[in-house]
């Protein structure tokens, strides 16, 4: 492990709303993000005038209308990082930095939205202009139908069946390892609907290979955390989460996949070596992962992308009861997108600060010291954080 | 889904190759940005070369001959354009060229698409995005399904 004397940035509080699927709601995006943050500032121990960093989601909240609503008047540094769902872990490795260099000293980083009951999400995927891709979807991608990241990412999930055997079976066993953390979490939206592979094979196909059960559930939530120096972590007296190293990449092209030279190139196959190799441990030495996972395929690339196992090796990697808890390397404790609740990857942020103070409750991982959290956004960005327990 | 974040491109310039893309397929012709300086071709099409950085585009024709490089069936159409087409395939079909295309497939039952097939190129009116000659594929000789053994079973 790196030095444990050199100074890390820390994660000292997170917040979270209740997270769930109410026809009637009328949430707005800022209203929960706001609603978020207040519990993790008050997590962190601090004031609302100590934030002087805010790093938002893109075009879920702005920096000034969230700073403007908490009263926050000594920020000194806003920036939004644009990588769809790899920018929560994306903003963290840049808040490191940022605090490494004395240009912030609390930086808040919030996200989430009505992406249930709130009409702008289903809009969205109208309009190729609104989507990753822009202009080259909506001339070369929605012609043919090919209109939305499921089926987007649907032929990497097809291309990797044919060319390493992944099974059908496999995809489910990630989508059943979601679920059934998601039962021992209070705030978990699919909390109370247990499922068996029996069910996920009985969902309906959306887009071959993925059925319903293979995919994300769009949630109205929201979750912030406030991430700051090391030396001010430990004077507030709160449980040290330190971030050993973050990083953040994109595969090439990062705006287009059916082009790329490897179909299964992704940001997280860049970034993860370096996180590791800064961070000098490996993935042998986690005691759990948060792996973003959009849809079931998704989840089982990245463990290949982690450096968890050699490419191809992803769908034997989650089979065996292996990725849930009690097995060989626990993910998602608490549900994931698939299960617990689609706040754009925040949620695998928390669940990770969460395990390292050891509040998990029933789903807590034994002795838990050193987990990974990684985002996976548009086409294949990715970031990765590799998080202690100090 | 990955979170959908990139809201006007449109407004940065971009107005993209569609145009001049699709009025090649009305004439019956398959063709593809190549640099003239380095001869690699480019699809999808970009402003600079990003081979070797030069702004000299051809539009060059492809013999419109391939392999299914992979694909997807849509059950569930997310947009409502597609709805009465479900279900439908989406192709990415890797041309002999070397470039990939997602495109569709016509003449082909789904039970019989197939990794690796060969599929050669025809043109096809659709109106579901904009009215345009879309380049769809069909199965080309030498396509298992052609010589009778069957789709591979889902
Ligand atoms: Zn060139």
């Amino acid at each position: 492990m790196a030095d444990p004397k050199r100074s890390a940035a820390c994660i000292v509080g997170i917040g979270e709303t209740k997270y769930g699927r109410d026809k009637g709601a009328s949430h707005t995006n800022l209203a929960l993000q706001l609603e978020a943050s207040i519990r993790a500032i008050a997590d962190a121990g601090l004031q609302r005038r100590d934030i002087d960093g805010i790093m938002p989601f893109q075009n879920l909240a702005n920096a000034e209308e969230i700073v403007a609503n908490l009263g926050c008047d000594r920020v000194r540094f806003a920036a939004t990082v644009a990588m769809g769902g790899a920018s929560p872990v994306a903003s963290l490795a840049l808040a490191a930095d940022v605090l490494a260099a004395g240009r912030a000293s609390a930086i808040l980083i919030p996200a989430g939205w009505a992406a249930f009951s709130g009409p702008r999400t289903r809009e969205l995927v109208l309009d190729p202009a609104r989507l990753p891709g822009g202009v080259i979807a909506g001339d070369y991608y929605f012609p043919h139908g090919y209109t939305a990241p499921m089926q987007w990412y649907a032929v990497m999930a097809q291309r990797h069946m044919y060319e390493f055997g992944t099974t059908r079976e496999q995809l489910g066993a990630v989508a059943v390892a979601m679920r059934k953390h998601a039962q021992l979490n209070p705030n978990a939206v699919m909390r109370g609907k247990p499922m068996t592979m029996a069910d996920y094979l009985a969902s309906p196909m959306l887009a071959d290979p993925y059925k319903m059960l293979d995919c994300c559930i769009e949630t109205d939530g929201a979750a912030a955390f406030v991430v700051t120096t090391e030396e001010r972590a430990r004077d507030l007296g709160r449980p040290i989460v330190r971030v050993e190293a973050a990083a953040a990449a994109q595969p090439h092209p990062a705006d287009e996949i059916t082009n790329r030279k490897n179909i299964f190139e992704t940001g997280l196959g860049r970034a993860a070596p370096e996180a590791f190799g800064r961070a000098g441990v490996r993935p042998t030495d986690l005691d759990f992962a948060m792996i973003y996972d959009c849809f079931t395929f998704e989840l089982i690339h990245q463990v290949e992308e982690l450096g968890l196992c050699a490419r191809g090796e992803g769908g034997p990697f989650v089979e065996g009861g292996r990725i849930e808890l009690g097995g060989e390397l626990p993910i998602n404790t608490h549900g994931g997108l698939l299960s617990e609740a689609h706040v754009v990857g925040m949620n695998h942020v928390v669940e990770a600060v969460r395990q390292l103070r050891g509040d998990c409750g029933t789903r807590q991982v034994a002795n838990a010291e050193l987990g990974v959290v990684t985002g996976w956004g548009d086409f294949g960005d990715g970031s990765v954080a590799i998080l202690s327990r100090r | 889904m990955a979170s959908l974040t990139a809201i006007g491109e449109d407004e940065i310039g971009s107005k993209g190759t569609g145009d001049e893309f699709y009025a090649w397929c009305a004439r019956g012709e398959l063709r593809l940005r190549r640099c003239n300086a380095c001869r690699e071709w480019c699809h999808v099409p970009r402003v600079t070369c990003p081979n070797c950085a030069a702004i000299d585009w051809a539009w060059e024709r492809v013999k419109g001959t391939g392999r299914v490089y992979t694909w997807t069936v849509v059950h569930r159409a997310m947009h409502p354009a597609f709805m009465g087409d479900v279900p439908y395939a989406v192709v990415v079909v890797e041309l002999d060229e070397g470039p990939r295309i997602v495109s569709g497939v016509v003449d082909c039952p789904l039970e019989a698409l197939e990794m690796e097939m060969p599929v050669e190129v025809v043109f096809e009116r659709s109106d579901r995005w904009g009215d345009r000659v879309l380049p769809r594929f069909r199965r080309a000789p030498g396509s298992k399904a052609l010589r009778g053994a069957g789709g591979i079973a889902r």
